[in-house]
């Protein structure tokens, strides 16, 4: 009984952070507590790194007042890769800021392990950001941009020397040290950035879309180097981003937002398959939208007919109640066709195939009236069966619908 | 065999076109720049050349000068030839005046960028539309001579001027504080006359600035402090080297505020050089004066130029 509790309160196992916790190299800091510089640190670190908890942001005075963010509450677990995703506008951007300490809240308050940092300003907060068009300091060298911080934290010099060598070696830019900002590429640019905001070994590293600037396949490349960088510093990241794409693939927990709320947080798993809401399924991935009416239900799943008097069990999220008229949501790889209409959940007429090379995409026109896609992953052995103006039917996969909230 | 005989005519016809549009460009950017060098010519190397000759000449009794060739203007710029033994005597006079003006010039610039500076700043961080006001503002000085403003300056700090008056009416003094005709009488002409010329292009500098940067830096833990010292300074630069010459060099050659509000008294450059043509009637010597004190700012530029462009180098 006595070890079983024991074994609960033992602190987990963190991964190996090979870049930062070598004790070899001497450069090393001894565990920080009080203050450094004026820069805070925090004395318990808690689960959360960062608890974001009733704010609210209202830009301008009098009739001009704009709330971009609109009393939003989240909370951001220690060594995650936590994701801010929405639309331009919705307000991600200003949430990353008021961490950063750029802006400071109309309400409520931001925990940095259980620390009021709503207040301070950012020279006193233990995170830093990477922006989103670098802002690297065009009068220094790379190797001095990335020293900045530990300059200013008035860090004796070797320990400084030291530490970029780290951070050059990390972003694999040890060749660049000497050059400007100016003399090297897009792509070099967003390496210094994060290294010279790594550098200072920040609680919490904000990402304001760094990677918008970058052209495809540099994304895709840095899109790894982040989580790399991550795993490897096990610093907790808040990433801004719009491409749902990228939030998909690099997150832990995904926030998705729009019109400055947080409408569901999740892991990506949880976003695609489970939205909360309409407006999370429409702009993650692509979505089938359907009319129907609740016959009825149980909890969590309700009974819904469709015009063409087929009913199927569709699965509803938590705290909604779904009556009458409803919209369903239904993946596009999470159907499939068959050759008999009668054979389907629905039935309508094949429009367009689209051929993407790795899957196809067939436009079904419903009886009813409504689109449908339906999407299938292509293999060598994939027969083309279907041919435009074809009647099809379409079945679902168990728990495919979905009943949202508009 | 046809295209081996036609390929070597095709280039070099293509290259005669390419040779004649590239001479005809050049021709026309050389008439474009013809008014530009004949002002040049006849307003500044001209005069400029015949400055040089006349400081080697002599001295005409009536003004004007003797064609005839003598150091003596540049040996007079510091030493005086005795009336009965002809020895020459060192006298500093001339020296005293030019260090003087240099003193002043210098102090001028120093005020001018630590109140230039903050003003530019401060309308650089205004909302677009509003900045250009703060331009036209800065500007209304130059709508009005600076003659008249510098007897408006005298009208203020004389004797019986308004803040005299003003400080004797609420018994704060009991006899005038003299101001006019005195050192601070200039400085605060100069620091008047030329503190636009500052403001102006660190304006443009700092207008410039990308004030991201500023937020990274205060994001990488720089005090407000740091931040002026290690990214807005650094990176305004070009503008507070221009604004230091722009006020540095006139101010060195400045005329009128030191002729009225120094009373002729205390003499700058600019008065001793006008006085070799009026009252002295030594053209040689003030065309000596004029030359030396042009090599004293080259040099002093050249010293400038090279220091503040090598901090902006290194950060």
């Amino acid at each position: 009984m006595g070890i079983a509790f024991k074994k609960r309160v033992a602190a987990p196992q963190l991964p190996s952070r090979s870049a930062y916790g070598d004790n070899r190299t001497g450069t090393h800091l001894p565990p920080r507590a009080g203050s450094l510089n004026g820069v805070i640190v925090p004395e318990q670190p808690g689960k959360n790194a960062i608890e974001v908890r009733g704010v609210r942001k209202v830009f301008g005075t009098g009739e001009n007042q704009v709330a971009a963010l609109d009393t939003v509450s989240v909370s951001i677990r220690e060594n995650e890769f936590f994701t801010l995703l929405g639309p331009s506008g919705c307000g991600k951007t200003t949430l990353l800021r008021l961490i950063a300490g750029f802006d400071f809240p109309s309400a409520g308050e931001i925990l940095l392990h259980g620390q009021d940092i709503a207040p301070l300003p950012p020279f006193k907060r233990p995170v830093n950001t990477v922006f989103q068009n670098y802002a690297l300091f065009p009068h220094m060298t790379v190797a001095q941009n990335i020293g900045f911080g530990l300059e200013m934290l008035g860090k004796p010099k070797g320990e400084i020397e030291a530490r970029v060598a780290q951070m050059l070696k990390l972003v694999k830019m040890e060749a660049l040290k000497a050059r400007r900002t100016s003399q090297i590429s897009g792509g070099q640019q967003q390496r210094v950035a994060l290294a010279r905001a790594l550098a200072p070994q920040p609680k919490v590293l904000l990402l304001d879309e760094p990677l918008s600037a970058l052209d495809y396949k540099l994304r895709k490349e840095m899109q790894i180097e982040l989580k790399r960088l991550q795993h490897e510093t096990g610093i907790t990241f808040i990433f801004v981003t719009h491409d749902q794409e990228e939030a998909l693939t690099m997150s832990d927990r995904i926030a998705v937002m729009s019109a400055g709320k947080i409408l569901q947080v999740g892991t990506p798993r949880d976003i695609y398959d489970r939205p909360a809401e309409r407006f999370v399924a429409d702009f993650i991935g692509e979505t089938n939208f359907l009319a129907g009416t609740v016959m009825s239900k149980k909890p969590g799943m309700a009974t819904v007919k469709f015009a063409s008097n087929a009913t199927i069990a569709a699965g509803y999220p938590e705290g909604f109640d779904p009556t009458g008229e409803v919209t369903l949501v239904v993946r596009p790889e999470h159907a499939d066709l068959v050759p008999d209409p009668a054979k389907g959940t629905i039935a309508g007429t094949l429009s367009n195939i689209v051929y993407f090379g790795t899957d196809t995409h067939y436009h079904v026109r419903l009886d009813g009236g409504e689109n449908f896609i339906v999407r299938h992953q292509n293999s060598r052995s994939s027969p083309a069966t279907y041919e435009t103006g074809a009647k099809v039917g379409i079945q679902f996969e168990e728990d495919a619908a979905r009943v949202l909230k508009d | 065999m046809t295209t081996a005989t036609l390929t070597p005519t095709m280039p070099s016809k293509a290259a005669l076109f390419e040779a004649q549009a590239v001479k005809a460009g050049a021709r026309r950017n050389r008439l474009l720049s013809l008014p530009a060098l004949i002002i040049i010519g006849i307003f500044g190397v001209l005069p400029l050349l015949i400055i040089c000759v006349y400081s080697f000449l002599v001295a005409a009794p009536y003004g004007g000068v003797q064609w005839q060739f003598s150091t003596d203007a540049y040996l007079n710029f510091l030493f005086q030839r005795d009336i009965f033994d002809d020895t020459l005597q060192f006298t500093p006079d001339f020296l005293i005046i030019y260090l003087r003006s240099f003193l002043f010039a210098v102090v001028t610039t120093i005020i001018c960028l630590l109140l230039g500076f903050p003003t530019a700043y401060f309308m650089a961080t205004r909302p677009p539309a509003q900045r250009n006001w703060w331009v036209l503002l800065i500007t209304i000085p130059f709508w009005s001579n600076l003659l008249v403003r510098t007897l408006a300056i005298m009208f203020i700090i004389r004797d019986e001027g308004l803040i005299n008056n003003a400080l004797l009416a609420l018994g704060v003094i009991d006899k005038p504080i003299t101001m006019l005709y005195t050192n601070f009488a200039i400085q605060l002409g100069l620091l008047y006359a030329f503190l636009p010329f500052m403001v102006l292009p660190l304006y443009s500098s700092l207008e410039k600035l990308d004030f991201r940067l500023i937020e990274a830096a205060y994001d990488l833990y720089a005090t407000r402090r740091q931040v002026l010292w290690r990214v807005i300074i650094p990176l305004s630069k070009p503008g507070i080297i221009a604004g230091c010459l722009l006020v540095f060099i006139p101010a060195l050659g400045a005329y009128v505020t030191p002729l009225i509000l120094g009373g002729g008294v205390h003499l700058m450059i600019g008065d001793l050089i006008a006085q070799q043509f009026g009252s002295g009637r030594n053209w040689p010597l003030g065309c000596a004066q004029a030359l030396i004190l042009m090599a004293a700012v080259l040099v002093a530029l050249f010293f400038y130029v090279r220091n503040t462009s090598g901090k902006v180098q290194h950060g």
